[in-house]
């Protein structure tokens, strides 16, 4: 399973490529889509199993239900739209996926005003937030191509995962590899990629891109911080983070996503929970504000969580 | 397992499981008796003639499913399943109560035979959608069925369902609705009109039956032809069941006030007196 990740790729398309793959490994898994199968990239598995591809048309709420009843009979089912839309129809989610344990694998692409161009509407802003809170919800998003192949892997195959509904998150833009091709993902702990000392730098999914982009220009400034990524939001690693708090005197956290619900929060918890004192939290990301239009890079520099903005607030903060 | 069906059997099945909705939700002190008892008849076919099922294995992957939509109509479900024997008739007074299996509204994980969980209106359809594609990918397919309420059609998700159902050709799939004309805030047609039904699901590409909701006579016959439909080119059944909220207590039927109040122990007490007289 090591993909060779020589460029930069998004995770929708590294999903889509593997839902192909791992529908020819395993004969449950079917995939729904609600009109949307060219950006979530689930169009790669319709092409190669069309009889287990189940294309629902624009109605969310419907392809929600329809995921259920295929996982309450056996099925794996992925159901794929933007994370704004299929999370928006939260109810459905609630009481036909959550309260039923069925084994529904949502995923939501489009995290973010990564996205760009088409503003707010279709950014997923909230969706890490929501799922979190539906009990046995496992919410993950994974930072670049290997660690996203070999997530999706695990959900269509690991026999007490199949049996839980889970949410990943995914992005419409390009993301470099992070990982080497050794790296194991594995759920509910945090991966450190580098050690270092004074502040930790946490980050998930896209967020990830941005914090590797600030430890470099740290460390040309003559500061080492240890560089986290997050995979998993849910079951989340509270004892990992209260190691981290142990060992830093600040933590920062990086995600395009509302800096309440989603990594920022569970941090949060995880330190005030763990009767943590002396360690300082600062949450990067989108502030209670709405998303627009632009091009990415400007748009993580508008909001406040490009490499050099976080670096920027690192740098004010350890003062 | 199916039976040979007896008319007279199923009839006096159904006043059984009417005694019982009265009686669990008098225990409970709260519940649905309008739209529980307006579906007696219904389940009863389901479960004691229509239906392949094993109460000895709940999950046996050929057995149809029965989706409840109207998740509030669930105390029929858990007589029907109590009579067949998933668990003793006994366990249907701890309906509602701390501790209980038996939920207010269905919940698969904690009831075994219960095959999705509703209470939010206007989901079970789909999720119905979902186990008839199941079936169809399946070595050994089933029949699903689902069963609706009239004031749940005015959830927009329903007629999502409806129009994807027949798309897929879904033949395996029998959907009822349990016509009883009434909803919390009043008569289904002033609180927001549903009809015209049959011509509705009929343009939405559904095969539909209207029948008299309590006849057995009529029910059985539209349950059969559902289920002779092609599971890969049919078209999906829609049965509409005209039937009478309340029904089988006098003073219950035709009455909104009663669709989520429980009995007390003296109206109870009468409740089941009259359907007794008519178990004889």
């Amino acid at each position: 399973m090591s993909t060779p990740q020589a460029k930069p790729k998004s995770t929708r398309q590294a999903f889509g490529e593997m839902l192909a793959e791992v529908g020819g490994k395993y004969p449950k898994v079917v995939v729904c889509e609600a009109d949307l199968s060219k950006s979530t990239k689930s169009e790669l598995f319709a092409k190669k199993f069309p009889e287990r591809f189940f294309q629902i048309g624009i109605a969310e709420a419907n392809m929600i239900g329809t995921g259920a009843g295929l996982a309450l009979s056996g099925f794996v089912p992925f159901i794929c739209s933007f994370g704004c839309f299929v999370t928006g129809r939260y109810d459905q989610v609630r009481m036909s996926v959550a309260y039923a344990r069925a084994g529904v694998r949502i995923i939501g692409t489009h995290a973010g005003i990564g996205i760009g161009d088409d503003g707010h509407s279709q950014m997923g802003l909230e969706d890490l937030s929501l799922m979190r809170e539906l009990p046995t919800m496992m919410v993950f998003q994974p930072c670049d191509e290997l660690e996203t192949r070999q997530l999706i892997e695990w959900l269509a195959s690991d026999v007490e995962a199949i049996k839980q509904p889970a949410y990943v998150r995914l992005t419409r833009q390009n993301l470099a590899p992070v990982h080497g091709a050794d790296y194991k993902f594995k759920p509910g702990k945090l991966d450190v990629l580098k050690r270092g000392s004074k502040v930790a730098l946490l980050g998930s999914g896209s967020g990830v891109q941005e914090c590797v982009g600030a430890y470099d220009i740290l460390k040309a400034k003559g500061l080492e911080v240890t560089l986290v990524n997050v995979p998993t939001i849910k079951p989340f690693d509270h004892d990992g983070v209260l190691a981290l708090a142990r060992d830093h005197k600040f933590m920062v956290t990086v995600e395009d996503h509302y800096t309440t619900g989603g990594l920022g929060s569970a941090v949060a918890e995880a330190l005030a929970d763990g009767g943590t004192s002396g360690v300082k939290l600062v949450r990067l990301g989108v502030q209670d504000t709405f998303g627009e239009s632009g091009e990415q890079p400007e748009l993580y520099e508008k909001f406040g969580f490009s490499a050099a903005k976080v670096a920027e607030k690192i740098l004010q903060t350890v003062g | 397992m199916p039976n040979t069906p007896n008319v007279e059997d199923l009839r006096k099945q159904a006043q059984k499981i009417r005694i019982s909705i009265v009686e669990m939700l008098t225990e409970a002190r709260s519940g649905h008796p309008g739209g529980s008892l307006s579906t007696a008849e219904i389940v009863t076919a389901l479960y004691f003639s229509e239906m392949r099922h094993d109460p000895k294995r709940p999950h046996w992957e050929e057995r149809d499913r029965f989706v409840i939509s109207k998740g509030h109509g669930v105390p029929t479900v858990y007589a029907a399943m109590a009579y067949s024997g998933y668990f003793p008739l006994e366990e249907l007074k701890t309906l509602r109560k701390t501790g209980s299996r038996l939920q207010g509204h269905p919940d698969p994980a904690r009831v075994p035979g219960i095959e999705a969980s509703t209470g939010s209106l206007g989901q079970g359809l789909s999720i119905a959608q979902g186990m008839a594609l199941a079936a169809r990918m399946s070595p050994k397919p089933w029949h699903t069925y689902c069963l609706l309420g009239d004031g749940e059609l005015q959830e927009g998700q329903v007629w999502e369902a409806a129009m994807s159902a027949p798309n897929f050709k879904l033949g395996g799939l029998t959907a009822i609705i349990d016509l009883n004309g009434g909803q919390i805030d009043g008569p289904v047609s002033e609180v927001m009109n549903v009809e015209p039904l049959a011509d509705k699901w009929r343009a939405f590409n559904w095969e539909v039956t209207v029948v008299n909701g309590h006849d057995f006579n009529e029910l059985l016959p539209a349950l059969k032809r559902a289920r002779a439909a092609d599971l890969h080119k049919g078209k999906p059944h829609m049965i509409i069941a005209n039937t009478v909220k309340g029904k089988g207590v006098s003073f219950m039927e035709h009455k909104i006030g009663w669709h989520g109040v429980a009995p007390t122990k003296d109206e109870c007490a009468k409740a089941v007196e009259e359907i007794r007289s008519k178990l004889v």
